[in-house]
């Protein structure tokens, strides 16, 4: 089996996807001869040429409004927003119609596309290059919402989000884009949406994590274990619609949960999981539920590792969490 | 009009009808006898409607209206002017159009009191009714939104080497929204098959045409984007027509997009939340009663010998009577079902809509529908 990293997962899901069915066509700013500024789409240009794999005037709002249009004749559009920092000129065009289209035309105009985009901090990007902006869409009805963490994930989940009748907002975790790697298989597979997976078995604490700040947890767990606490890491892969028998289960295992995002705290997506944890497993609690995050400020250069929920902040709060 | 190709932007105004009443040879697009007959009828009944949905919306039977008055020829030239295979990608004001595409009259009344047959299901004001068979779009509420999808749909169409056309409709006030400048960008860029039709009815609300632009014309601005521009009188519904006729050939000939700007103007208000009489003179509208597009086809079909004062009784009766049946029919007509609130969503509802359905189903009902 091929050893590949994040961008090569997704690079292949979307050849292998491109190569079945016609209907898809990804088209953003620069996917096309260089490949996007991450090269996720590297080679696809010259693979299935310019009405397959468009370069697009520089306009969120346009790539994806015309995304919407093609959609709605019938093609799997798979726009790609270079940065997720960037997706906001096209926020009116996924709340207001991507997400609402289905409902609004009363099931006649489903609106099926993939919205491509890097997300997270750590590589040195300031405000503008570093924002994981999941809550923002999360909050939206109609939108399913994915994070996968590892090349395996990525590509069956970017399979699955292709087959999907839904939109899908498929947010690429740019910090471990090269550094995560693993076998990957040829060809076609699915990673079915909203399952999470554990990634560590424990039975101390539940800690809940996604995309990069999911290796940081691992590590976070594994010093834990050094000193006799034993996590329970989940990968929740899907964030919306979120695997909630797998937070369920886990929790009423371990009664003690910690939730790590990158995105600031105040009405973070951890507020959520929070939330229905205490609403639906509240008597198998031991402890206050923690979460650690990206702290509620805009996301800081040259202090960004201060700022990021890394391991060092992780730890801290699973020892105290399983001491409470 | 072999004079105005469709290859630059001109200031001059296509007209059709001359000021004494007669057609310009040169421009008329020469519909037969039963069309000028259809089209007129159209025009009226959408008149027709519009003055009993206001009527309703007075009565308090209904909670809203956006009325097309005074912009009938605007709105039933363009979409006359659509071949079967072509998309309207309309904005809320072109009930009128949608009808003649094949909207039935019931489905739009039921939108109006959205009820349980109403296709969108209840979950809209009225006026933003859906209808795919007729290859219509759905209507959302923010400005200009639409245009940039009629633009990725009408691109759609070419890749898929499918000659369709969209024709996508706006007020004179999206010509400021973004999404106005995003979608003749990307139109002109691709070359798509899109025909962009103004209704510069002179307000957005309360705001005049002043106050969206300095430029001289709404046509002029496809300069920028390199999208040929024609103004073409809004009144006149045989210009109207022979001008995006003309537009939409074009663009299925792969030469790309038109923008049309229909000089119109909005008799009523903005909707029947909206009172002009704050904001403009009466006196700045008596011209434009003069200018009436219905008045003016009327006469030229009369002109012709092809429509009588009794046809008019005929008409006016028929539309009248079947305007107040389709009324009838739905406000007895229920309320969508509690469980329809949750469908449409996804196409599956996942585990948190399915738990908050039961909770609506097996809650305190709401004190009344309104």
């Amino acid at each position: 089996m091929p050893q590949m990293n994040m961008v090569q997962a997704i690079n292949d899901a979307l050849r292998v996807a491109m190569k079945k069915d016609d209907r898809i066509v990804v088209l953003g700013e620069d996917v096309g001869k260089v490949g996007g500024v991450f090269r996720v789409t590297a080679g696809l240009y010259d693979e299935f040429g310019d009405d397959r794999v468009i370069d697009t005037p520089l306009s969120e709002g346009g790539i994806v409004g015309a995304a919407i249009g093609m959609a709605l004749y019938g093609m799997v559009p798979v726009p790609e927003i270079q940065f997720a920092d960037f997706i906001w000129p096209a926020y009116d065009q996924i709340v207001s119609e991507l997400a609402k289209y289905r409902y609004r035309s009363g099931g006649e105009y489903p609106c099926k596309m993939v919205i491509r985009t890097p997300v997270g901090g750590g590589i040195r990007g300031g405000h503008y290059h570093s924002q994981h902006p999941e809550a923002h869409f999360i909050h939206v009805a109609g939108l399913k919402v994915v994070c996968p963490s590892n090349p395996y994930d990525a590509k069956g989940m970017l399979l699955a989000a292709l087959a999907d009748p839904d939109p899908v907002l498929y947010f690429e975790p740019k910090r471990i884009y090269r550094a995560a790697k693993g076998d990957v298989p040829e060809g076609e597979y699915t990673v079915p949406l909203e399952s999470a997976s554990v990634a560590r078995e424990g039975r101390d604490v539940t800690v809940i994590a996604y995309g990069a700040m999911l290796y940081e947890a691992l590590d976070a767990a594994e010093r834990a274990a050094q000193e006799g606490v034993d996590c329970e890491v989940i990968d929740l892969r899907t964030l919306w619609p979120v695997d909630i028998r797998a937070i369920e289960a886990s929790v009423e295992k371990t009664g003690r949960l910690v939730v790590v995002h990158e995105a600031p705290r105040t009405c973070g997506f951890g507020a959520e999981l929070v939330s229905l944890v205490v609403e639906r497993v509240f008597f198998h609690l031991q402890a206050p539920p923690r979460r650690v995050t990206g702290f509620d400020t805009p996301f800081p250069y040259t202090l960004e590792m201060e700022y990021l929920p890394l391991s060092h902040r992780i730890l801290p709060a699973l020892l105290e969490t399983a001491r409470a | 009009m072999d004079s105005q190709p469709l290859t630059e932007t001109h200031d001059e105004i296509v007209r059709v009808l001359r000021d004494d009443g007669t057609p310009d040879p040169a421009v008329d697009p020469g519909l037969s006898t039963e069309e000028l007959r259809k089209l007129y009828s159209a025009m009226v009944r959408t008149r027709v409607i519009d003055e009993r949905l206001v009527t309703l919306q007075r009565q308090g039977r209904i909670g809203f209206h956006i009325g097309s008055l005074g912009e009938e020829a605007a709105i039933l030239g363009s979409a006359f002017a659509l071949r079967e295979r072509d998309w309207g990608f309309p904005c809320y004001r072109e009930f009128g159009a949608a009808l003649l595409r094949g909207l039935p009259l019931q489905r739009f009344i039921d939108n109006m009191f959205g009820n349980a047959n109403d296709l969108v299901k209840g979950r809209q004001m009225p006026d933003h009714y859906t209808c795919r068979q007729a290859r219509w779009g759905s209507i959302s509420s923010p400005i200009g939104t639409q245009m940039s999808q009629a633009v990725g749909f009408a691109w759609a169409a070419r890749l898929r080497k499918d000659d369709a056309v969209a024709l996508v409709y706006f007020g004179d006030g999206s010509t400021s929204s973004n999404e106005f400048h995003v979608a003749m960008n990307f139109a002109g860029v691709f070359r798509t098959p899109t025909v962009f039709f103004c209704r510069n009815n002179g307000w957005a609300i309360s705001v005049p045409v002043e106050r969206q632009t300095a430029s001289r014309t709404f046509a002029g601005k496809g300069i920028a984007y390199g999208v040929p521009g024609v103004r073409v009188d809004g009144n006149d519904v045989l210009a109207v027509i022979a001008v995006t006729r003309r537009a939409v050939e074009r663009a299925a000939r792969g030469e790309g997009a038109t923008l049309i700007e229909a000089l119109t103007y909005r008799v009523g208000g903005h909707s029947t939340s909206d009172d002009p009489n704050r904001y403009r003179d009466k006196k700045e509208v008596d011209p434009w009663l003069e200018r009436d597009p219905i008045e003016r086809f009327r006469r030229h079909l009369g002109r012709l010998g092809v429509w009588s004062e009794s046809d008019e009784d005929t008409l006016r009766a028929e539309a009248d009577r079947q305007v107040r049946e389709a009324i009838a029919v739905a406000e007895k007509t229920a309320p969508p079902q509690l469980e329809t609130l949750f469908e449409d969503v996804f196409a599956d509802p996942p585990w948190h809509l399915v738990e908050q359905r039961a909770e609506l189903l097996r809650g305190p009902r709401a004190p009344s529908a309104h």
